[in-house]
């Protein structure tokens, strides 16, 4: 129990970012475009947060807020990454998949370049402190017994949570968003009905890119010491995963956010827990993946993704 | 403008346009431009501008075609699936299991010379093929896109080749034992004239695989069926081709490329399997190299040698005090500046109309 117990503070930890970079694919699929490159853009954001971070922790007034800057500065640079998306897509109509590809390659050059210019070194200096951990939270650390589980953990799994519920709102109970639903199902029809497809999407693709940016910076803030090459290591690619696993809804995406975020705990803890210390830890590595793979047969049949993802829109064919 | 010209104009623009961003970045970050250029050169040949009495070093040129042979053959996969309009982004996953298949073999099975690399790679190829078997079937029974499943296939492979390679008789946790010598494909004799580079007799192998591509794609009726069907799916269905049959060979045959990629770099390159926490992006690379190769196999070839050269000279560049990275940032370029090709030809026709309406006024000013 109490093992159980002391890994949900890990578990909330790596799901932040999956929940987060998911919810901003989330955003970019149902209006039409095929986000592949989430990866990409939390690597950018991630770099980013680090270097506002350890440029900013010695400076007098913005030093303690050093931190929750790099957030914002991740976000920033997410929604500007974002654009080369966007633009490619939407205005120069390129294969959704193969835009994503070379924008996640580049992902990877320049920020290691911008490292090296900035820094001279193939990452970016350590900082001190990044996100702290909350040391408790008001009613739910005085749970008995369970509370336990509440100590400890990072501020950012609030964002996370507040996001689904804004996402939520904005995907199902606004304008914006039924407008976006319908972009990302029958763009043509959507336009007949005098819906800006073009400024629809690029909103979308934005906001995907302001997510993505976000749950990079929190990654490497709260999960590491320094930005490197590896520091997202394909948990764009798991946010993905989380997306198809949660059917494109967000309360699903957080569910699968977290179960995601568990098994990855999973591995790292199996070692202690008897029957578990038997399976492989790479198995639990696998899980997300083959996961969502059985997800995606047990799914397919039925019209749970939006219909026109990934289809080149071109307001002239019918 | 016709077709042929523009299929080969466009990927040289994006080059052009590619190697000059680089070019940009360098300059804005005050970094030397002149050493890009001299570690290209010096890369290929081996010559250097920089110390000219030195001569050429043929180690370098060596280093060169071993970077090169991997992906020229991730190209020919991902190019070989295009053809029938498949996205083989799972190629990277295949290249691992092709890896992996290959060290087991070589590692578990003992073999005489020659043979046991013939097996061993054939045993690499088949792995690679039936990795990619699950997105074909997928996509044909269930019409689940093959570019999800084979991204989380690549992550299942990496993660499960590292647990088997070393679970294999005194492995390390970072490295199998190196693989008997019948397996593997490095030469002394190619080491020895390429001044102890690690040229391998791989080489044989990709010409062999670029003569197959061009031969099936373009010379059988089997290829035809294939090129139809990535042309117009219902179209193909409707002349009588089996869809489904060519869409699951046409990958499998690619994640065969794929998975000798794996076994060239296992038995080639480094001779022991490695246990990695990261992948490689070999399958990327051959995305880059297809896209801009065209998806035919000459121009494969070429722009695996391009990307190869780009990737070889980045140690080179880091040693001569200009970040690595550019040549990731170039090569990354490249294949953004081909996939937005609408814009390039948009401003090729642009230019072409412009200079149209120059020669009629000419003519106007004759009469």
């Amino acid at each position: 129990m109490s093992i159980i117990i002391s890994m949900v503070p890990a578990t909330l930890m790596v799901a932040t970012p999956i929940i987060i970079a998911a919810l901003g694919g989330l955003f970019s699929e149902r209006s039409g475009i095929v986000n592949i490159c989430i990866e990409g853009i939390m690597m950018v954001g991630g770099f980013a947060g680090a270097t506002v971070c350890v440029l900013l922790e010695s400076h007098p007034t913005f030093g303690p807020y050093a931190g929750w800057l790099g957030l914002l500065a991740g976000l920033v640079v997410g929604i500007i990454y974002s654009l080369l998306l966007a633009v490619s897509t939407i205005n120069f109509k390129a294969d959704h998949t193969i835009a994503g590809t070379a924008i996640n390659l580049l992902a990877t050059g320049i920020t290691v370049y911008l490292c090296q210019i900035i820094f001279g070194q193939q990452r970016t200096v350590a900082f001190s402190k990044g996100i702290s951990k909350m040391k408790e939270i008001p009613l739910l650390s005085d749970i008995p017994v369970i509370g336990e589980a509440f100590t400890g953990i990072y501020p950012t799994i609030f964002i996370a949570l507040i996001l689904v519920v804004v996402t939520w709102f904005i995907v199902y109970k606004t304008r914006f968003g039924l407008r976006m639903r319908s972009c990302g199902e029958n763009p043509h029809a959507a336009a007949s009905m005098g819906i800006d497809v073009y400024k629809t999407r690029y909103v979308a693709v934005m906001i995907s890119g302001a997510f993505a940016g976000l749950a990079g910076a929190i990654m490497v803030l709260t999960n590491g010491i320094q930005y490197t090459a590896s520091s997202i290591h394909g948990v764009g690619f798991i946010a993905i995963a989380a997306l198809i696993f949660g059917k494109w809804n967000p309360l699903g995406t957080l569910g699968a956010g977290l179960f995601f975020g568990f098994s990855s705990a999973l591995g790292v803890y199996a070692s202690m827990i008897p029957i578990l210390n038997l399976i492989p830890s790479e198995f639990f590595s696998c899980i997300p993946y083959v996961l969502t793979i059985i997800a995606l047969i047990i799914f397919s049949g039925k019209a749970v993704g939006p219909k026109a993802s990934g289809q080149i829109y071109d307001a002239g064919k019918r | 403008m016709s077709k042929k010209y523009e299929k080969i104009l466009i990927p040289v623009i994006a080059i052009i346009l590619g190697i000059l961003l680089g070019c940009i970045i360098l300059i804005i970050s005050g970094q030397d431009v002149g050493a890009l250029f001299n570690g290209l050169v010096k890369s290929a040949t081996g010559f250097d501008f920089s110390k000219p009495s030195s001569g050429l070093n043929l180690r370098y040129p060596g280093e060169f075609l071993v970077s090169s042979m991997p992906i020229i053959l991730t190209g020919l996969a991902i190019g070989f699936a295009y053809r029938c309009g498949m996205f083989n982004i799972g190629a990277e996953g295949q290249v691992i299991v092709g890896s992996l298949a290959s060290c087991m073999v070589a590692i578990l099975v003992p073999m005489p010379p020659v043979v046991g690399v013939i097996v061993c790679l054939f045993a690499g190829g088949l792995a690679g093929a039936l990795w990619a078997f699950i997105p074909g079937i997928l996509k044909c029974r269930f019409n689940i896109s093959e570019v999800v499943t084979g991204i989380m296939l690549n992550y299942t492979a990496l993660y499960g080749a590292n647990y088997f390679l070393k679970g294999l008789p005194e492995s390390t946790t970072t490295r199998t034992v190196d693989i008997p010598a019948n397996a593997s494909l490095s030469s002394e004799f190619l080491s020895s004239i390429t001044n102890h580079s690690r040229l391998h007799w791989g080489f044989i192998l990709v010409i062999i695989c670029v003569i197959a591509y061009w031969f099936i794609i373009e010379k059988t009726s089997f290829g035809y069926s294939l090129r139809a069907t990535g042309f117009n799916k219902e179209g193909a269905r409707y002349a009588g081709i089996k869809v489904n049959k060519s869409t699951i060979l046409s990958i499998m045959i690619s994640g065969f490329f794929a998975g000798l990629a794996g076994a060239v770099i296992l038995q080639g390159t480094f001779g022991y399997g490695r246990v990695m926490s990261a992948a490689e992006n070999y399958g990327f690379d051959g995305i880059s190299v297809a896209l801009v190769g065209g998806c035919n196999a000459i121009g494969i070839l070429l722009s695996g040698l391009l990307f190869g050269l780009l990737k070889v000279t980045q140690p080179l560049l880091q040693t001569s005090g200009i970040p690595k990275e550019i040549g990731d940032i170039i090569s990354s370029s490249i294949v953004f500046f081909v996939a937005i090709q609408y814009a390039i030809k948009y401003v090729l026709t642009k230019i072409e109309l412009r200079k149209g309406k120059a020669q009629s006024k000419k003519a106007g000013d004759v009469q």
